[in-house]
């Protein structure tokens, strides 16, 4: 393919991604009028916001007093002290209006007897700073994620917003005074590349669960987004914090949502102990997820695991009764049934914990805009948003609140969408295309050419991700020391040596998979080198990284983001943001559930 | 266990043939998507849709054994052998067990898939009691992966003109909500002798759902309302 011949297509904006971030925000832009198209390199309800189980988090009150500064509370805490208080702010006082927007849009939300939406008990969530347990999180049984992305695309429909199903977004295209104008795509059915030129560019693509061998996510989850973020020669941040779900189906991966425990499921180890009881005295099974992690993790270090090979913990449920379990949790009885063929009504489910989300992500500003260090401050990067998964605002800090993911989404989807609105009054015209920045997106593309791909062949993309999936399970996970890390390091700095080598045996242009999956295991290689690099050199333990070398948090000299470079492996590091934008500060203290 | 897959690349083949694969590895607990991504490991050409592995994204609808299913759900050692996989039914073959899902997608814009309420709306969320919202149940699971209208006959014969089970089910979705206020135009809509009185409750679609829900009870619903409408 030509640079002469290459097809392009404008828009005002172009979303990639077509999860609850993108399809919030293109419906937001769709409603102003704006000209959008959204790239999906699925079909948009197969994204994996669909997966999503348990709910979103919103103080509605509608079950216990609730209110959004207690909600802010929590997330601060929860994300134990790494997240940015104004963008938590925003997210909080936001999260009602979204919810009862999502309301109107069609989600079908479970109910109460009163009429109003169903909210259940998570885990992290206090009433009055740190109080008795709330009940903050909306939800429609235990298909939450599911029921929203498919009312935000069904009103994507209504709003007429131009998708481009099922191509795979290659490179972002750049120009040389640091303008993002749109992005090289690939259209999968036909094997041929699109220019989609755009005055601004969100990404959307979602996290990186597939780094990991075990894990919740889908197989789309590679993090291309924050791939072409670093090669486009944008730092992420905050890598190093992957949270680990802890009631993934043991050694397979699916998703028990929280809200299990949520509606009064506990965990046991192999004396029948209730073992959280001695982690978090107070909050017991519904701790933050980092803080119940680690605690499965122990047990089954110290040699109380259940099971032949006593590897997991069990997650009884059947105390709960059959109607309330299959009333409120219908999808994790029916997963239950079908891949272990356990009825939870009857015995217990086996869990460990599972590689789950990644709060790291693009650095952004709360208005979606993504920003990079300049000398004291930071700036934004005229044209690029990211919102989601693949962003890093922070809300989440170094650990996410269950029910927090799905308000994030909704959340900066909708304020990137105003912001983009208001960056289109302003850039009325759409820039000169760099021409060499296209270039360079063809020649990523063309690596995997007959011909011009790989050395000496002696790679595979399966043999390679599995290999690469096998040591971040082992070199970064829950439990991590200087020496494990620095291991993991050589050993993922080795595997993108070895990319090099890797030779596809398929070059048809119809629906070439082989392709798509080379291009994502690159992207998962940066991914890789991004995380151990940035969890090797944060030397304290905060969230979900928790370092058995430095077992304490260090707010003297680790209250800081960290920015990882992909040119040079570099890492630099920014303040957090303590200050919200009306209310007090929570100040760090000692986090105790 | 053995296999025979349906292969079909457009650019090489003059038509589709099986092809059978043997694998040794597949354990007691494997589902066919686990197998069919052993066999891509080992043949990378070898072409199909598949996501979150779970049966929640309906990526990877295919003919197993002469039954519509999802891969990832199907387990191996429940399914006689060898197993014959296809893709699903009346579709256009793009590649392998890769088919063109346009018409499906296009039935299910036609019947309007979203809320549509003319009155304003409430600062708050709109009341809905337990039973109101138990009626969406069996209705909103709907995953799209197209197994049902892809084993419908009379989908196969009226492709272009009759909605199909889940383009259907999905309208009713909507008939049922009590937010909804859009009955008449939704119930106009589907009136005429194709749209939907095509359906003459054959079921296959109810045997097929991944998610165990019923189009057929859907569409009876409906056309309950249609003569509730009449009289």
């Amino acid at each position: 393919m030509s640079i002469e011949k290459l097809e392009r297509r404008r828009f005002d904006t172009l979303v990639i991604g077509a999860g609850g971030g993108g399809l919030r925000s293109a419906l937001q832009l769709a409603e102003a009028d704006a000209h959008v198209a959204v790239v999906s390199k699925v079909f948009p309800t197969r994204s994996h916001t669909v997966a999503a189980q348990g709910g979103m988090n919103a103080a509605l009150a509608n079950v216990l007093p609730d209110n959004w500064h207690w909600h802010m509370y929590d997330t601060v805490k929860g994300s134990d002290y790494l997240g940015d208080q104004d963008a938590i702010e925003y997210m909080c006082r936001a999260a009602s209006h979204l919810v009862y927007e999502l309301e109107h849009q069609g989600v079908p939300f479970s109910r109460m007897d009163s009429g109003k939406i169903y909210q259940r008990p998570f885990g992290g969530q206090s009433q009055n700073f740190g109080g008795e347990q709330a009940a903050r999180t909306c939800a429609a049984a235990d298909r939450t994620g599911h029921a929203i992305l498919h009312t935000l695309y069904q009103q994507n429909i209504r709003a007429k917003t131009h998708f481009f199903d099922e191509y795979f977004a290659v490179d972002l295209i750049k120009d040389k005074d640091g303008f993002i104008l749109g992005a090289l795509v690939l259209e999968i059915e036909t094997g041929e590349p699109l220019l989609i030129e755009a005055k601004t560019t969100l990404l959307a693509t979602g996290g990186a669960g597939q780094l990991f061998r075990t894990n919740t996510n889908a197989h789309i989850n590679t993090g291309d987004g924050l791939a072409m973020a670093l090669r486009a020669g944008l730092p992420l941040q905050d890598m190093e914090f992957f949270q680990f779900h802890p009631t993934g189906i043991a050694g397979k991966g699916m998703l028990i949502t929280e809200g299990a425990r949520g509606e009064g499921g506990y965990l046991v180890n192999k004396d029948g102990e209730r073992f959280m009881e001695r982690y978090a005295p107070h909050a017991k099974d519904l701790a933050s997820r980092d803080v119940v992690s680690r605690a499965i993790a122990t047990e089954v270090r110290e040699g109380r695991g259940c099971g032949k090979n006593a590897d997991h913990v069990m997650l009884k449920l059947d105390h709960l009764g059959r109607d309330v379990l299959y009333k409120r949790l219908p999808g994790i009885c029916d997963m239950a049934n079908t891949f272990m063929h356990i009825d939870p009504a009857e015995e217990a489910i086996p869990v460990f914990p599972t590689a789950h989300y990644t709060m790291g992500g693009i650095p952004t500003n709360r208005f979606g805009q993504v920003v990079v260090p300049v000398d004291q401050g930071e700036e934004s990067i005229p044209g690029l948003y990211a919102v989601g998964e693949c962003a890093c605002v922070s809300v989440h800090g170094a650990n996410r609140l269950g029910g927090n993911s799905l308000l994030d989404i909704v959340v900066f989807g909708r304020a990137a969408g105003n912001d983009i609105k208001k960056y289109l009054e302003t850039n009325r015209h759409h820039r000169q295309v760099d021409e060499e920045s296209v270039k360079q997106a063809l020649a990523h593309l063309q690596r995997w050419d007959e011909g011009n791909d790989g050395g000496d062949g002696s790679e595979s993309v399966s043999g390679l991700r599995a290999e690469l999936q096998k040591t971040m399970e082992n070199y970064c996970s829950v439990f991590r020391t200087e020496e494990v890390l620095q291991e993991g390091l050589d050993k993922v700095l080795q595997l993108e040596k070895r990319m090099k080598n890797v030779r596809i045996t398929d070059y048809s242009k119809v629906f070439n998979t082989a392709r798509i999956e080379a291009m994502e295991l690159e992207n998962l290689i940066d991914l890789a080198v991004a995380t151990v690099k940035s969890a090797l050199e944060r030397k304290e333990s905060r969230g979900a990284h928790s370092r058995i070398d430095y077992p304490e948090r260090d707010d003297v000299s680790w209250l800081k983001h960290s920015l990882y470079f992909k040119e040079g492996y570099r890492m630099d590091y920014k303040p957090v943001t303590l200050k919200p934008v009306t209310v007090d500060s929570f100040p760090p203290k000692p986090r105790v559930y | 266990m053995r296999f025979k897959i349906y292969r079909y690349n457009p650019e090489i083949d003059n038509k589709p043939y099986m092809q059978e694969f043997e694998l040794d590895n597949v354990t007691d607990d494997m589902m066919l998507r686990d197998a069919l991504l052993l066999i891509k490991a080992e043949d990378e050409t070898l072409t199909f849709r598949h996501s979150c592995g779970e049966g929640v994204c309906g990526s990877d609808a295919v003919n197993i054994n002469g039954t519509n299913g999802l891969a990832c759900k199907s387990r191996c050692s429940e399914l006689k052998q060898p197993i014959e996989v296809r893709p699903v039914p009346s579709m256009p073959v793009i590649r392998d067990l890769v088919v063109d899902m346009e018409q499906f997608y296009h039935h299910y814009r036609e019947v309007k898939p979203y809320l549509t309420v003319k009155d304003p709306v409430p600062e708050v969320e709109f009341k809905q009691t337990p039973e109101q919202r138990e009626k969406l149940d069996g209705l909103y699971e709907c995953i799209l992966c197209g197994c049902c209208t892809t084993s419908c006959p009379s989908f196969w014969w009226n492709p272009d003109k009759f909605r199909g089970p889940a383009a259907l089910l999905q309208s009713y979705r909507f008939l049922a909500d009590s937010r909804d206020q859009a009955t008449a135009e939704r119930l106009q809509e589907l009136d005429g002798p194709y749209r939907m009185f095509r359906c003459h409750s054959i079921m296959n679609c109810v045997n097929v759902c991944p998610k165990g829900l019923n189009p057929t009870e859907a569409i009876h619903s409906i056309k309950k309302l249609m003569v509730k409408d009449l009289v």
